[in-house]
C-alpha cells in the first residue's frame, strides 16, 4: 500500500518534468541571448545546456532509447525521494500537520497522563467480525508455502494471486460449520490479531497505543482473539476459545492484585461476550464451570463499542443476495474489488458461498422479531428525518407547528418493512399489499441445474417456482425474514439454528433457555447475577445506516443470484436511497439496536436483569475529518473508525483507570435512542402482570 | 499511519512543482530564490534538486550524451529488473523447489502419528524478538516495534538510541526510568529471529503437520535480559507460563505437556520447576506434585545447564559472545566503528546490564570445569581438518599419571580448566610455576582504587579501576572457573553484587539446607533437587562435533585511552594443526555455543539414576547428534546441523521431538545416542 502510493508522487513529479524542460526549451530558444546576460551562474549553465544539446541525436537514438532513458530518470527521481524520505526525521509529518492545520490535541492518553492517571483494571479486548486475522495452519496443495501466513488481514496479496484457493480455504464444512477436511484456519493470537486489520488501516491500534500511554503493557491487555467465523460455542468446541479466555481472565485478575478486568468488546465481540458470560458460569459439560459469581467476581465493566446487540439488518442483505455486507470494512478499502469480475463474472457467488458457511453471519440477524424492529405499518425509527440538518435548524420553527404539520407530513419510510419487492409495495399501506404465503411453496427442479457447476448456492435447489413465490410474498417483517431465510436456504439456517436463536423469551426461568443457542441473544438470556458490574453502549450516531431494501428479481435467475438489491429506488424524502432506506446509525449498525437494551431493556430491575447492573450510553456524534491529511479522522463515529475516537478513547481510559459510570459523566445522548426505545412494547417485569 | 501516507502525497507533488516553477521564474528574471514561500522544508527540498541539477548540468555543458548514457543504462537495468521480478512472481511454485525429501512431519504423519500432548516451547537467550512499549524521544514511532530481531533496520538507524533502550538499569536489573520495553508474546517471538534465519520456525511447522495448533502449541516467551526471577517480579512470565500450562493439560484432555527448551531456556525452565512448587510469596504455590501431574517430559536442545565459557569472554571483554551468530549474520558489523569506534564498549556497556548472561556462566567450579591442571575433557583432539583422528595425545602432567607411555604429543593439549590465562605462558605451564591467585589480594588492591575522573562519564565499571589494578589482574595468571568468578567480581563489582542475588555458580554440599530454597540456586542444577516427578522424563538433545570455546588466552590491551576496554583475546596465537588453539581460543568439543560438558553431564551423571540432586529418580536420556555442515548452498543451514541454533532445523532431533510429543518415551526412541566422550568426562569429574 505504501508502495502504490509512493509510486504515484513520482510519477506525477516526472511527469511534470520533461514537460517543464520542453517548455524551457522552447523558452530559451526564443531568446537565447537575454539568457545569456543573466549574471547567475545557475541560470549560465541552463541555456548552455540546452545549445550543446543537439535535437535529436545523428544516429540511433531510437525509441526504445528514450523509453529506457525516461525509466532511468524515474528511477532516479524515485530513489532520490525515497532517500529523503528515509533521511526525513521521524517528526517531520506532524510538524507539516501543525504547520497546515494548527496545533494538534495531545492524544487522550498523553492528556490523561498528565492528569495523574495510571494503569490499574486489566484489560480485555473482544474484536468483531471480519477484524480479526486468521492465519493457516494445514492447507490444501494449492496453498503451498503459506503455513501461518495470514489468510486474512494483513496485505490480502494471496486473495490477488490464488483467489480460488484462498476461498477454498475460507469457506468451512457446509455440513458442520467447522473445517473441511485437510484444512486448518486459525485465528492469529496476541494483540496482532487485529490491531491492524490491513496496513496503516487501524482497528485497536490507537486505543492500545493510548492505553499504553498511562502504563499498559502486555500483561494488563489482553486481546481475545477467536475464529470468527464459527457459531460461538463452536469456537470452544474446536479452540477452546471460551475457556481460554477464562483462563486469562483468572490469571490476570490474580496476577494485578485482584482487580477486576474491564472488557471491550466491539462489534460482533460485543454478542461473543454475551455468550461468554453465560457459558462461564454455566455448569461444565456445556459451560466453563465458573460458578454462580464468576462474572462479579472477575468483570468489573463491560464496555460495549458499536454492539450490534439486537442485530443488523445489513446482515440479511448478506445472506440473502451477498450484498452491503459488513465486510464493508473490505469493501472500503478495495472499493470495486469484490464487484469485480476477477474470479470469473462470479464474485458475488463465491462470496455467498463462503460467508454462508460461516455460522456468525446468523448472529446478526435481528432478533426480537416484530416487537423490536417493527410491522408492517410502524416502527420505532418512525418520523425519522434523514436531512439531519434541515430538521436541526427548523425545529425551532417546527416546533410550534409541528402538531398539525405532522399530521400531513408523515410520509415516512416503513422500517420495519426490511425486505420488500418494489418501492411502491414498499410505501404502500399494508391494507393494499397482497401476499401470497410462500412457507408452503413447491422448489421447482432447476431446468439447467448442471451449468451452473461449482458454485453452489443453496439458490440452485429452488427452481423458478420457489423464487417467484418468494417474491410474491411481497414484503418481509423481521420476523418473517427468519422464515424466508429458512426458505432459501434451509440447510444453512438448520445449521446457524442450532446455534444461535432471534425471538424474544415470555418466561425466562423456562429451561430450555439453559441452552447455548439463546446465550447471546440479550432478549432471551438474563444478565449475570453482578450489581456491581457496569455496562456501557458506546457507539457511533449521525451516519445513516442501512435498515430496509428494495428488492427486484434479478434479470438472469439462473446460475446467478435470483435477487438483487433496485438500485433505481430513490425518494428523498424517506431516506430511500439506491433500493436502501437508511437510519441513523454509525453505518452499519441502526442506533436501535446498539442502543435499545442499555437504554431500556437492561435499564434498572428488569427480567433480564435481575440484578440490576448500572447501565449507561454514551454515543459520539459523527463528524468527518476536516481535511485528508486527519487520516480517518479523530472525531468519527463509523463502526470501525470510532476506535480512533479521541472522545471514546478518553471514556474507554478514564473507565479502565477506574472511573464510574457515574463519574464519567451517566449517560451521554445525540440520538433518539429514549423516544424509539418507549415506543417498543416490550414486557420488562418478570411474568407476574402478563400483557 | 494513513495520514502520514496521505501527507507524503502532498507534500512531495507540491514541491516538485514549485521547485521547477522556481527555477523557470530564475531564468526568466534573476537567480533569487523565492522566499515568500515561507516553508523551510520546500527550500530544503528544491535547493537539494537545484544543486543537484546545477551539478548536473555543470557536466553535461560538455558530456550530455554521458548522462543520458547513465541514464539509459540505469532504466535497462530497472526494465531487466522489473522484468526479472514478474517472471520470478509467475514462476510456478512447485517449479522453484527442488524436489524434497518429505520432512520429519509428514513422514511421522504417514505412520499415523497424532498430536497427543500439548507442547511448550521455551526459547533461549537473544533469540526472542524485545519490543518497545514506552521510550524516550529518539524512539519515537517505534511503539510496538521490535527493538531486538526482525530485521534490525533500527540498528542501523539510530544505534545509540537503541542501546539505549535495549539496557537494563545498572543498579537494579530492571527497567531504566521512562523506557519499557517487552518480551514479544506468542510463538512470532521466536519462530524467526531476523528474516529467513529460522530458530523455531522448521520444528513449529513440522508439529503442525501432525496436527498441533495455536491451542496445544505455546511459545513462553519472556524477557531474556533479565535475571528469571525479575522476569516473574516485572512482568508475571512464570505465572503466565503455569497458567498456560494448566488450561493446555485440561482443555487437552488431562494429556500432560512436553516442554522443549533451548539453549538458556533449559536453565529457566529448571527454575520454573523449582518455582512452582514453592509456596507463595517467592513461589508459585502450585504444590508438591505440580511437576509430576502436569509434565510428561523435557525435552533440552542444546542446554546450558553447567554454563558456557563464551558467557566469560562476553562479560570480560564482550568478544565471542554468545551472540556469535549474529556475528555471522552481519558479519563485521559489531567489529566495524560504526558506533564511533567504540562497538565492544558499548556492547559490553549494554550486556553487562543483562543479569541473564551472568546465569550463563559456568558453574560448579573447578570440580566441573577442571582446575589449573586438569579437566574433564583433558585429551580432547581438536581436528580442525574434519577427519576422524584416533585419540592420540595424552597428558605428561596429568594428575593420574596412567596413560604416560603414548603422550608422544605434548603441546596439542589444552589445559582447558584455565579458563582465562593472561600469555600464552600462563596457559601451559604448570600450575606451580604460576602465582598464585589470592581473593585477598583482589579486595586489598580493589579498596585503593582511584577513580578515573579525566573519563567523564562512567560507561563500563572499568573506567573505575585504576591501571595498575589491571595491571595487578593480569600478571600473567590464569583463573579457573572458581576464581574466575573472584576475578569478575574485581573487574565489575557491583554487576556481580546485582546478579549474584540472582544466581549462584557453586555446588551444594547438603541440599537440604534450608538456605537452598532460595531462589538464586533454582537455576543452578547442582543447587537444586529435581522435584518428585518420578514419571517424568529429562531429555538432552545437543549437537556434537563442532569445535566450541572452552578457554581463552588474553592479553591486556595495547590501547589505554579513555573508555577502553583493558583486556582483549589474544587473537594472535594459534596451535599447531592439531592442537586446540586457534585464535587465542582454545577448543572442545561441543555445538559452537554449549561444550558437550554443560549439555551433557547432568543427563549423564548428575542425573542418571537416584542421585541427591534427582531424589526421585527422574529417567534421563542424552540424544546426541553429529554435525555435518550442508551439502550445498541449496540446503541453507542444512537439515543436519549440530550447531547450536541450526540444529532446531536437524530432522533426526524434530523427529525425536515429534515423537515424544505423540506419546513415546525415552526408550522406544532408542534411550541414549551417543557420540562424544561424554560419559568418560563425566566419569573424572567427582562429584
Amino acid at each position: 500500500m505504501s508502495l502504490l502510493r509512493r509510486r504515484k508522487p513520482i510519477n506525477e513529479s516526472s511527469d511534470s518534468k520533461p514537460l517543464l524542460e520542453k517548455e524551457e526549451e522552447e523558452h530559451h530558444e526564443e531568446d537565447p541571448d537575454e539568457d545569456e546576460d543573466d549574471g547567475s551562474g545557475k541560470n549560465k549553465k541552463t541555456p548552455s545546456k540546452i545549445k550543446k544539446k543537439p535535437p535529436p541525436p545523428q544516429s540511433k537514438w531510437s525509441c526504445l532509447d528514450t523509453c529506457c532513458w525516461f525509466i532511468g530518470c524515474i528511477c532516479i527521481t524515485w530513489w532520490l525521494l525515497l532517500f529523503l524520505y528515509n533521511a526525513m526525521p521521524a517528526s517531520f509529518p506532524q510538524y507539516v500537520t501543525e504547520a497546515i492545520t494548527g496545533p494538534l490535541p495531545d492524544p487522550p492518553g498523553v492528556k490523561l497522563k498528565k492528569e495523574g492517571l495510571e494503569a490499574k483494571h486489566p484489560v480485555v479486548f473482544v474484536p468483531g467480525i471480519v477484524t480479526g486475522g486468521l492465519e493457516l495452519w494445514e492447507g490444501r496443495e494449492c496453498a503451498e508455502g503459506l503455513f501461518r501466513k495470514r489468510l486474512w488481514g494483513g496485505t490480502f496479496g494471496e486473495v490477488y494471486k490464488r483467489p480460488l484457493c484462498w476461498v477454498e480455504h475460507m469457506s468451512l464444512d457446509n455440513e458442520t460449520g467447522l473445517d473441511p477436511c485437510g484444512i486448518r484456519v486459525r485465528p492469529v493470537s496476541g494483540l496482532v490479531a487485529a490491531d491492524y486489520f490491513a496496513p496503516g488501516y487501524f482497528v485497536w491500534a490507537v486505543l492500545i497505543a493510548n492505553l499504553a500511554r498511562i502504563g499498559y503493557e502486555e500483561k494488563t491487555m489482553y486481546m481475545a482473539a477467536y475464529d470468527w467465523r464459527l457459531s460461538f460455542q463452536n469456537t470452544e468446541v474446536r479452540d477452546q476459545t471460551l475457556s481460554r479466555i477464562k483462563s486469562n481472565i483468572e490469571l490476570m485478575v490474580a496476577t494485578n492484585g485482584g482487580r477486576k478486568v474491564v472488557v471491550i468488546p466491539h462489534s460482533m465481540g460485543v454478542l461473543y461476550f454475551l455468550h461468554f458470560m453465560k457459558w462461564v458460569e454455566a455448569v461444565a459439560p456445556m459451560g466453563g464451570g465458573g460458578g454462580p459469581d464468576w462474572c462479579s467476581k472477575h468483570i468489573k465493566a463491560v464496555v460495549n463499542i458499536g454492539g450490534p446487540f439486537l442485530g443488523v439488518p445489513k446482515a440479511i442483505a448478506g445472506l440473502f443476495s451477498a450484498e452491503a455486507k459488513d465486510i464493508a470494512v473490505a469493501r472500503a478499502l478495495a472499493p470495486g474489488f469484490l464487484d469485480n469480475d476477477i474470479f470469473q463474472l462470479q464474485t458475488l457467488q463465491h462470496v455467498m458461498r463462503m460467508s454462508r458457511t460461516w455460522d456468525s453471519t446468523m448472529s446478526m440477524i435481528p432478533r426480537g422479531g416484530d416487537t423490536i424492529w417493527g410491522g408492517l405499518d410502524w416502527s420505532p425509527e418512525e418520523g425519522y428525518s434523514c436531512s439531519k440538518k434541515r430538521e436541526e435548524d427548523d425545529t425551532q420553527i417546527t416546533d410550534q407547528a409541528g402538531a398539525e404539520n405532522a399530521v400531513c407530513k408523515v410520509r415516512s419510510a416503513n422500517y420495519g418493512r426490511i425486505i420488500s419487492f418494489g418501492k411502491d409495495v414498499a410505501e404502500e399501506p399494508s391494507s393494499d399489499i397482497e401476499r401470497i404465503d410462500f412457507r408452503g411453496a413447491i422448489k421447482g427442479l432447476s431446468a439447467a441445474n448442471t451449468t451452473c457447476r461449482d458454485v453452489w448456492t443453496e439458490y440452485h435447489d429452488m427452481g423458478f417456482a420457489g423464487i417467484k413465490a418468494v417474491a410474491e410474498y411481497k414484503t418481509y417483517t423481521a420476523e418473517s425474514i427468519v422464515d424466508l431465510l429458512h426458505f432459501i436456504a434451509p440447510k444453512m439456517m438448520a445449521r446457524g439454528t442450532a446455534h444461535f436463536s432471534y425471538g424474544i423469551a415470555d418466561n425466562l426461568d423456562d429451561p430450555k433457555y439453559k441452552h447455548y443457542k439463546y446465550w447471546s441473544n440479550p432478549l432471551e438470556t438474563t444478565l449475570p447475577n453482578a450489581p456491581d458490574m457496569e455496562i456501557f453502549s458506546l457507539y457511533g450516531v449521525g451516519l445513516p445506516t442501512e435498515r430496509a431494501y428494495v428488492y427486484k428479481l434479478s434479470p438472469h435467475a439462473e446460475c446467478s443470484i435470483p435477487f438483487k438489491i433496485d438500485t433505481s429506488a430513490d425518494d428523498e424524502d424517506t431516506c430511500l436511497r439506491d433500493g436502501v432506506y437508511s437510519v441513523d446509525g454509525d453505518e452499519t449498525v441502526p442506533v436501535l439496536s446498539a442502543g435499545f437494551m442499555c437504554a431500556k431493556g437492561w435499564r434498572g430491575k428488569t427480567r433480564f436483569n435481575p440484578s440490576g447492573i448500572r447501565t449507561y450510553i454514551r454515543e459520539y456524534n459523527h463528524s468527518p475529518p476536516a481535511n485528508l491529511l486527519e487520516g480517518r479522522g479523530t472525531l468519527s463515529g463509523a463502526h470501525v473508525d470510532i476506535m480512533g475516537n479521541f472522545a471514546l478513547i478518553e471514556d474507554v481510559i478514564r473507565i479502565v483507570a477506574g472511573a464510574s459510570g457515574e463519574e464519567l459523566g451517566g449517560d451521554q445522548i445525540h440520538s433518539n435512542i429514549f423516544k424509539w426505545s418507549e415506543k417498543i412494547n416490550l414486557q420488562l417485569e418478570k411474568k407476574t402482570s402478563s400483557r | 499511519m494513513a495520514s502520514i501516507l496521505r501527507l507524503r502525497k502532498l507534500y512531495y507533488v507540491e514541491p516538485a512543482v514549485k521547485c521547477s516553477s522556481v527555477r523557470f521564474e530564475s531564468l526568466d528574471e534573476s537567480p533569487k530564490i523565492d522566499q515568500k514561500l515561507g516553508k523551510k522544508e520546500e527550500d530544503v527540498i528544491c535547493a537539494n534538486s537545484l544543486a543537484l541539477e546545477v551539478k548536473n548540468k555543470r557536466k553535461q555543458a560538455k558530456e550530455w550524451r554521458c548522462m543520458d548514457s547513465c541514464c539509459w543504462i540505469i532504466g535497462c537495468l530497472c526494465t531487466t529488473w522489473w522484468l526479472l521480478l514478474l517472471l520470478f512472481h509467475c514462476w510456478p511454485v512447485t517449479l522453484l523447489r527442488a524436489p524434497e525429501l518429505p520432512g520429519p512431519g509428514v513422514r511421522l504423519k504417514r505412520e499415523g502419528l497424532m498430536a497427543l500432548h500439548p507442547v511448550v516451547l521455551v526459547p533461549g537467550i537473544v533469540t526472542g524478538g524485545l519490543e518497545l512499549w514506552e521510550g524516550r524521544s529518539c524512539a519515537d514511532g517505534l511503539f510496538r516495534k521490535r527493538l531486538w530481531g526482525g530485521s534490525f533496520t533500527e540498528i542501523f538507524k539510530r544505534p545509540l538510541c537503541l542501546l539505549e533502550h535495549l539496557s537494563l538499569h545498572y543498579g537494579t536489573g530492571l527497567d531504566p526510568p521512562g523506557i519499557r520495553v517487552r518480551a514479544v508474546p506468542g510463538l512470532v517471538a521466536a519462530d524467526y529471529f531476523a528474516p529467513g534465519y529460522f530458530v523455531w520456525a522448521v520444528l513449529i511447522e513440522n508439529l503442525a503437520k501432525i496436527g498441533y495448533e495455536g491451542k496445544n502449541l505455546h511459545m513462553a516467551a519472556y524477557d531474556w535480559r533479565l535475571s528469571f526471577q525479575n522476569t516473574e517480579i516485572r512482568d508475571h512470565s512464570l505465572t503466565r507460563l503455569k497458567s498456560k500450562i494448566e488450561l493446555m493439560y485440561i482443555t487437552n484432555g488431562y494429556k500432560k505437556v512436553v516442554v522443549v527448551p533451548h539453549s538458556m531456556g533449559a536453565i529457566y525452565f529448571l527454575h520454573f520447576l523449582k518455582w512452582v512448587e514453592t509456596p507463595p510469596p517467592m513461589g508459585g504455590g502450585g504444590g508438591p506434585g505440580w511437576c509430576a501431574k502436569h509434565i510428561k517430559a523435557t525435552m533440552n536442545i542444546g542446554p546450558t545447564f553447567l554454563g558456557v565459557p563464551k558467557a566469560v569472554s562476553n562479560l570480560f571483554s564482550a568478544e565471542g559472545k554468545d551472540a556469535s551468530y549474529i556475528r555471522a549474520m552481519v558479519p563485521g558489523v559489531f567489529d566495524s566503528e560504526i558506533l564511533g569506534l567504540q562497538t565492544f564498549e558499548h556492547v559490553m556497556r549494554m550486556s553487562r546490564t543483562w543479569d541473564s548472561i551472568v546465569s550463563l556462566l559456568p558453574k560448579g567450579g573447578d570440580p566441573i570445569w577442571g582446575n589449573m591442571d586438569s579437566s574433564p575433557e583433558e585429551g580432547h583432539v581438536c581436528d580442525f581438518s574434519k577427519k576422524s583422528h584416533s585419540q592420540t595425545s595424552l597428558s605428561d602432567n596429568n594428575v593420574n599419571n596412567s596413560d604416560v607411555k603414548r603422550g608422544f604429543q605434548v603441546k596439542g593439549l589444552a589445559k582447558y580448566g584455565r579458563i582465562i590465562s593472561f600469555g600464552k605462558a600462563a596457559s601451559v605451564l604448570h600450575s606451580s610455576k604460576l602465582p598464585t591467585v589470592d581473593s585477598k589480594e583482589f579486595s586489598q588492591t580493589s579498596t585503593s582504587q582511584n577513580l578515573n575522573i579525566s573519563c567523564g562519564e562512567v560507561w563500563t565499571e572499568y573506567d573505575e579501576m585504576s591501571r595498575q589494578n589491571i595491571q595487578n589482574a593480569a600478571a600473567d595468571k590464569a583463573y579457573t572457573s572458581t576464581t574466575l568468578l573472584d576475578l569478575l567480581r574485581l573487574v565489575a563489582p557491583k554487576m556481580m553484587r546485582r546478579a549474584e542475588a540472582h544466581f549462584s555458580h557453586g555446588i551444594a554440599d547438603n541440599l537440604d539446607d534450608p538456605k537452598y530454597n532460595h531462589y538464586k540456586y533454582w537455576s543452578n542444577p547442582l543447587e537444586m533437587k529435581l522435584p518428585n516427578a518420578p514419571d517424568m522424563e529429562i531429555y538432552c538433545l545437543y549437537g556434537v562435533g563442532i569445535p566450541t570455546e572452552r578457554s581463552y588466552v588474553y592479553k591486556l590491551s595495547p590501547n589505554s585511552r579513555c573508555k577502553s576496554i583493558p583486556y582483549q583475546i589474544d587473537s594472535s596465537l594459534s596451535g599447531e594443526d592439531n592442537s586446540c588453539l586457534r585464535g587465542g581460543v582454545y577448543f572442545a568439543d561441543g555445538d559452537e555455543s554449549v561444550p558437550v560438558l554443560s549439555a551433557g553431564f547432568m543427563c549423564a551423571k548428575g542425573w542418571r539414576g537416584r542421585t541427591r540432586f534427582n531424589p526421585s529418580g527422574i529417567a534421563t536420556h542424552i540424544r546426541e547428534y553429529r554435525h555435518k555442515p550442508p551439502t550445498s548452498l541449496l540446503e541453507g543451514r542444512g537439515i543436519e546441523s549440530g550447531a547450536h541454533v541450526d540444529i532446531m532445523g536437524n530432522s533426526a532431533l524434530i523427529e525425536d521431538i515429534l515423537r515424544v510429543a505423540a506419546g513415546a518415551t525415552g526408550d522406544e526412541i532408542g534411550g541414549d545416542r551417543i557420540y562424544s566422550d561424554i560419559l568418560r568426562m563425566a566419569e573424572r569429574i567427582n562429584l
